[in-house]
């Protein structure tokens, strides 16, 4: 297979997982503002975890306007769902050969929807529009799943994708550890629990947590959903346990082994090892910063790897 | 003007009888619906079409019209022939051209039209491409005047694109309408990518041995014609390459691959000759596979179409097809040439200045529509600014008649309209000649009007050759 078509899907993958991630945010920020007592800066944690803190005035009010306009609409800023769908559709088209009609289809269809929507509109369907974007990356995903062959091509866009996924959980958590850190806990209140919920909404993951666990929220456990839980497939070790597996099965399929292979099999052997108290002890916020560190580095080593 | 329906008579032509009873049972009305769901179906799949330097759309659909276009058994078997003397003639006279330049010497294609033809390239000279093949595919643009006179508008010797809006509309065809093709019966062709395949594999290189591998080469996605591109690569189950990733390394072309680097032995490339070595033929640029033309040459690979292959399509040289055909082949041609007035002839010039508001004028290297002049639909303006740019440069231009171009029943405005067509069937050169049955049928969806090009807001129709 051409690198270069590797490198296509690898980041198709990547972007679409991104598009998926930015709207599901937006739909926990739209919750959040709901919330009775809400602060005036809901917004502002989202804007944090999609990465865009910078193209928002440190002292403005951002409305759900603004971040229609600018996280929604956008075809330049960077964490734009508009933009990562754009970006997915020309890395596909780029490698269209590779991708079966299905695919294709999942992607091309419609793609032109944010490009001429009208912002009063946007603003007013937002749930709509965020409905829109998780079922074409769904539909996306399910097409892959069902439509391609297992090999090379498939495992690249699988290793992208979960690769992203981990991405999007570590900055919500690297935004949002402080609210879940011990000491919170002790503030207590009907408003820490919203705060915590909403993370869980955010990874649409609220009612997975309880058939899960059973119980009510704490941090701990709401904290060990996220990283450590091998069964909820947005939590950072199951991402890590499928990159890990997608890389195998590359290295068997190629007959050869690589650093990237080394490091996601360090990090999966890592993380199964962990507990969750020592998280804790050892610094939420020192764990995130690392783990997102080490997923540039495993990005990188998969391109060496495979020449992109 | 001769319909292809109704004939110059008004009797429905034997051919397009099921066309009628289909027209007629399923109403007007219904076949408009229809048309929308057509082009939702090609937006779907992604049939799109750039057109160069008009802005706008870059992605806008190429108009497609539902009522197929028919070919009867033995008028096709009478085309096929031609398409082939004509693919193996302009063949030949590639080969002479770059060797010893024999239907020079006999005086009957001027050395100048060819040595100083920009499309000419020096680096071709003695080199023998596998099979003598110059052009693998060769696009041969036929018009109809009436019942029995088919003519060639022009030959695309280079890359002409086109054939997967034929396979495309034929699909779509079969999808909407079964009940049609399980009453009148089609020649298939679906079999068009595996000739294809077959056909690059003929002319593997020396070098190669067991399988070859054959890649399409594209400029990339920004191309107009890359669906194209990633369409035949699909279909005949190669790799879609762009030029960075090749490169040359011990002689042989390598593709980059996540296994590492791969030998490839056959090129279909849709890239123009400028791009295809820098080292050889722009300098300047960075395009291209540097060293590539070196493996040619000595045999590590075969670049489809060849490089120079252009100078046999040029609108100049179109003029001497039917005397090559007779000097290399021995054969009386079988399609005939549109007659053409060269203004680099004095008496031709003459003529066409003093006739231009009646003539069709082209530019000997354009291509795709551009810059012509067609004098009836022309404003006095128009037609006496290009008579100075003929001037400045008589042999620049070709002229021809205004063709009565046949017409086909066609949707169009709301209603069923005669609209001018045109053919382009894709001729594949290998070790054998290869044919699918019909073509490109383009049409000229605005009334009266007579050029047919996708670039000129032209469309296109399914082309049916009934089965014997």
């Amino acid at each position: 297979m051409l690198s270069r078509t590797a490198e296509g899907l690898f980041w198709a993958a990547r972007y679409l997982e991104r598009a998926d991630g930015i709207a599901r945010l937006l739909q926990m920020g739209q919750r959040m503002t709901l919330i009775p007592g809400a602060g005036r800066d809901e917004w502002r944690s989202v804007v944090s975890v999609a990465a865009a803190s910078d193209i928002f005035d440190p002292d403005e009010r951002i409305t759900e306007r603004r971040i229609v306009e600018k996280l929604v609409l956008c075809p330049h800023t960077p964490s734009s769902v508009r933009y990562c769908l754009d970006r997915a559709r020309e890395n596909a088209k780029a490698v269209r050969t590779a991708l079966t009609m299905e695919m294709w289809e999942a992607i091309n269809d419609g793609w032109r929807r944010l490009e001429t929507a009208d912002l009063d509109a946007a603003v007013r369907e937002l749930p709509v529009l965020i409905d829109w974007v998780k079922h074409r990356t769904a539909g996306f995903r399910g097409a892959a799943e069902s439509s391609m062959l297992r090999r090379d091509a498939y495992f690249f866009l699988r290793v992208g994708g979960y690769l992203e996924r981990s991405d999007l959980t570590l900055r919500l958590l690297d935004v949002k550890y402080h609210i879940l850190l011990p000491e919170s806990e002790v503030v207590g209140g009907g408003r820490d629990h919203h705060q915590w919920t909403t993370i869980l909404e955010a990874l649409s993951a609220r009612r997975a947590y309880h058939h899960v666990y059973r119980s009510d929220f704490s941090p701990w456990t709401i904290t060990d959903f996220l990283i450590l839980n091998n069964q909820f497939p947005r939590s950072v070790v199951y991402c890590y346990n499928e990159v890990s597996r997608y890389l195998e099965m590359l290295s068997h399929a190629y007959g050869q082994r690589h650093d990237c292979h080394m490091m996601a099999g360090s990090m999966v052997a890592k993380l199964a090892d962990t507990e969750m108290g020592e998280l804790f002890q050892s610094g939420l916020h020192e764990f995130t910063l690392d783990t997102m560190r080490f997923n540039a580095q495993l990005s990188g080593a998969i391109s060496r790897a495979y020449h992109f | 003007m001769f319909n292809e329906m109704s004939g110059s008579d008004g009797v429905t032509r034997p051919a397009y009888k099921g066309i009628e009873d289909w027209i007629e049972k399923t109403g007007i009305p219904a076949l408009l619906a229809r048309t929308e769901e057509a082009e939702a179906i090609f937006r779907k799949i992604g049939i799109t079409f750039a057109v160069y330097g008009e802005g706008g759309d870059p992605e806008r659909l190429i108009p497609f019209d539902l009522i197929p276009r028919v070919f009867a058994a033995d008028e096709w078997r009478r085309l096929d022939k031609g398409i082939k003397q004509r693919a193996r003639a302009l063949n030949a006279f590639l080969w002479d051209v770059y060797h010893r330049g024999e239907i020079i010497k006999a005086g009957i294609v001027p050395d100048h039209l060819v040595y100083q033809n920009e499309a000419f390239l020096p680096e071709m000279i003695g080199v023998d491409p596998p099979g003598r093949v110059y052009s693998h595919i060769v696009g041969i643009d036929i018009v109809r005047t009436d019942e029995k006179s088919f003519q060639v508008l022009e030959d695309n010797c280079r890359t002409p694109s086109g054939v997967s809006y034929k396979l495309e509309t034929r699909e779509i065809m079969m999808r909407m309408f079964p009940e049609l093709f399980q009453t009148i019966s089609v020649d298939p062709v679906d079999n068009y990518p595996d000739l294809l395949m077959k056909t690059l594999e003929e002319v593997a290189p020396p070098a190669c041995t067991g399988n070859p591998n054959v890649v399409v080469l594209t400029p990339g996605s920004l191309n107009s014609a890359y669906y194209e591109h990633s369409f035949l690569a699909d279909q005949m189950g190669v790799e879609l390459v762009e030029p960075q990733d090749l490169f040359v390394d011990e002689g042989r072309v390598w593709m980059r691959t996540t296994r590492g680097p791969t030998k490839v032995d056959v090129i279909y490339r849709r890239i123009d000759d400028d791009y295809i070595d820098p080292i050889t033929f722009r300098p300047d640029s960075v395009l291209g596979i540097p060293g590539i033309m070196h493996v040619y040459r000595s045999g590590g690979v075969t670049i489809c179409s060849a490089p120079g292959a252009g100078v046999a399509d040029d609108k100049a040289v179109y003029c001497y097809v039917p005397a090559m055909i007779k000097f290399y082949l021995g054969e009386t041609p079988i399609l005939e040439n549109v007659p053409t007035w060269q203004c680099a002839k004095p008496d031709d010039y003459k003529y066409v200045m003093e006739n231009l508001a009646d003539l069709v004028v082209k530019e000997v290297h354009g291509s795709g529509g551009y810059g012509m002049l067609i004098g009836p639909k022309a404003t006095r303006e128009e037609v006496e600014t290009y008579a100075k740019r003929i001037e400045a440069d008589p042999a620049d231009f070709i002229a021809q008649p205004t063709l009565d171009l046949s017409a086909a029943p066609s949707l169009a405005s709301g209603n069923i309209g005669a609209r001018h067509v045109d053919l382009r069937p894709y001729c594949m050169v290998g070790k054998q000649l290869r044919l699918a049955p019909g073509g490109l049928t383009r049409v000229a969806l605005r009334e009266g009007s007579l050029v047919v090009n996708s670039s000129q807001g032209g469309g296109v129709k399914d082309t049916w050759v009934l089965s014997e």
